[in-house]
């Protein structure tokens, strides 16, 4: 339970990080909270060569908060952007699920950005962009590209990042307004990961009827599954919408697993039930928006 | 190996680490403050949580060379110079948060930072606070009870020291 041993790089500009992990290639890792690479070192299941630390980065400690959205920095810390009221306001399901996210102590070293690098598909931070369509800004010497969130995850604990890259800031778009979003999810002790989630998104239009209803689904496939469950919802107001057929849409595009936590049934079911009461919760706070 | 520098409990302490060292080995190996308790190596039980530069983290998922130059404390220094226990101590003695004591460094750390942020949390505010950290004896209540009193014991010295610093003065 110890990690393996490894050269430890400490730059102190990102132009040193960039080069760093240039230089170390595909034996190269980045350490930002170290929240999920530690207990990954610790158990052995990861032995990189190269580890470059960008703690001491605080170029990267950021928030960027404007009309159309947050651009969250690599070493802005979970517990940061969860108390941030600017952020809050902007885009509220950022809080509400970062409260989610493991424990406060967690939080104080986790980043928002290393969440979205790490990937786990049981992870919140990584639906929230997949539904809001934000983006990672990724870097190496001399080349910077945004990656939106429909092709920055790949797959389970994989992203698009490529070896010698560093994610330097991911960007949630802002709500608009009359929208709402919303956050529920079912985990066997609070801040284990969820057995399922689901992030919710609803809009309405000047005479508050729904004019789209998306989902994005944790823990039920290899990457956040994003559903539209617009057509499902009906053009009505959230009053009469019909959200059992849209949970049911929700059920039928999921392909869960069984593993020792639930069975694929459950989570499936579970999934059903979670984006029913988070698409209703969020069309209630479009109403309100 | 890498030279660090770590203020910890109010002391310069200077050590040779290599890259792979947790902070919880450090304190515990190159230092001999055992007090830092390590359960899990994993981020799961909470054990080993110290405060880094007052803010509660996993010694068990830190680095000692990330930390340099910053400041920890650890169970050890909670504890007032002269030998008196915090309130958050006293009041873990007082109410039986305790049993075989494994877990009590990290409750201890925890409990402090979180009572520093928010002087009197609701009961669901206790929950969520400590909620991090496991404990396989005492099921629980007495340790939320002890939250509850260590917040009641820095309230009353809140208190008597506002009395004692404005002798005389009328409270308006
Ligand atoms: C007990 C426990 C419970 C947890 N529960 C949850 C939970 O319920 N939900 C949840 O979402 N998370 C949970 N986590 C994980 C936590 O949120 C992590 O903080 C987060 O997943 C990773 O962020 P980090 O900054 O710690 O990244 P690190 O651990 O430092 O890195 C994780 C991975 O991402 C890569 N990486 C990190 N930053 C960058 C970057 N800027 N550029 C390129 N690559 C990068 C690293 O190389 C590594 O491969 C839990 C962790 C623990 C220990
Ligand atoms: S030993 Fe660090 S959390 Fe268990
Ligand atoms: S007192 Fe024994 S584990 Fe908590």
């Amino acid at each position: 339970m110890k990690p393996p041993p490894f050269d430890y790089h400490a730059p102190r500009s990102l132009g040193e990080a960039l080069d760093a992990l240039a230089e170390a290639g595909e034996h190269g890792k980045v350490l930002a909270g170290g929240q999920s690479l530690i207990p990954m070192l610790n158990m052995r299941l990861a032995a990189p060569a190269h580890l470059v630390d960008i703690n001491r980065l605080s170029e990267l400690a950021t928030l960027d908060v404007g009309p159309d959205g947050v651009r969250v920095g690599a070493l802005a810390r979970h517990a940061q952007v969860e108390r941030s009221e600017r952020v809050a306001a902007v885009q509220p399901l950022l809080r509400e699920a970062l409260r989610l996210v493991a424990h406060p102590v967690i939080r104080n070293r986790g980043t928002v950005v290393g969440s979205l690098a790490h990937a786990d598909p049981a992870a919140e931070l990584p639906a929230v962009l997949a539904l809001l369509g934000g983006s990672v800004r990724l870097a190496r010497p001399g080349v910077t590209r945004d990656v939106p969130a429909a092709d920055f995850f790949v797959g389970p604990l994989e992203s698009a990042v490529e070896s010698g890259e560093l994610a330097v800031s991911a960007f949630f778009p802002a709500l608009l307004p009359r929208s709402g979003t919303a956050f529920r999810e079912v985990a066997r002790r609070h801040g284990d990961y969820a057995l399922a989630g689901i992030a919710a998104l609803v809009r309405l239009d000047d005479d508050l009827r729904i004019t789209s209803a998306t989902v994005a689904c944790v823990s039920v496939g290899p990457v956040p599954v994003v559903v539209d469950v617009t057509a499902a919802c009906g053009h009505r107001p959230p009053a009469t919408a019909d959200w059992a057929s849209a949970a049911w849409a929700v059920q039928d595009r999921v392909d869960p697993e069984t593993d020792i936590h639930a069975t694929a049934d459950y989570r499936r079911h579970l999934t059903g039930v979670l984006a029913e009461q988070a698409l209703r919760d969020a069309a209630r706070e479009a109403t309100g928006a | 190996m890498h030279e660090i520098t770590l203020t910890v409990n109010g002391m310069i302490r200077q050590v040779e680490v290599p890259g792979r060292r947790l902070l919880s080995d450090c304190l515990r190996h190159d230092l001999g403050l055992t007090g830092t308790h390590v359960g899990c190596e994993h981020g799961v039980c909470g054990c080993c949580t110290v405060l880094l530069d007052g803010e509660p983290v996993r010694s068990c998922l830190t680095f000692a060379v990330t930390v340099d130059g910053h400041d920890i404390t650890t169970v050890e220094g909670l504890a007032a110079r002269d030998g008196t226990m915090s309130p958050v101590q006293r009041a873990f003695g007082e109410c039986h948060g305790l049993q075989c004591g494994f877990c009590t460094p990290g409750f201890l750390c925890t409990v402090t930072a979180l009572l520093r942020e928010n002087p009197a949390p609701t009961e669901q505010e206790v929950l969520e606070g400590i909620s991090g950290n496991l404990c396989r004896c005492t099921g629980y209540q007495n340790i939320i009870k002890s939250v509850h009193r260590a917040a009641e014991i820095m309230a009353e010295e809140r208190r008597a020291d506002a009395d004692s610093e404005q002798p005389g003065e009328e409270i308006v």
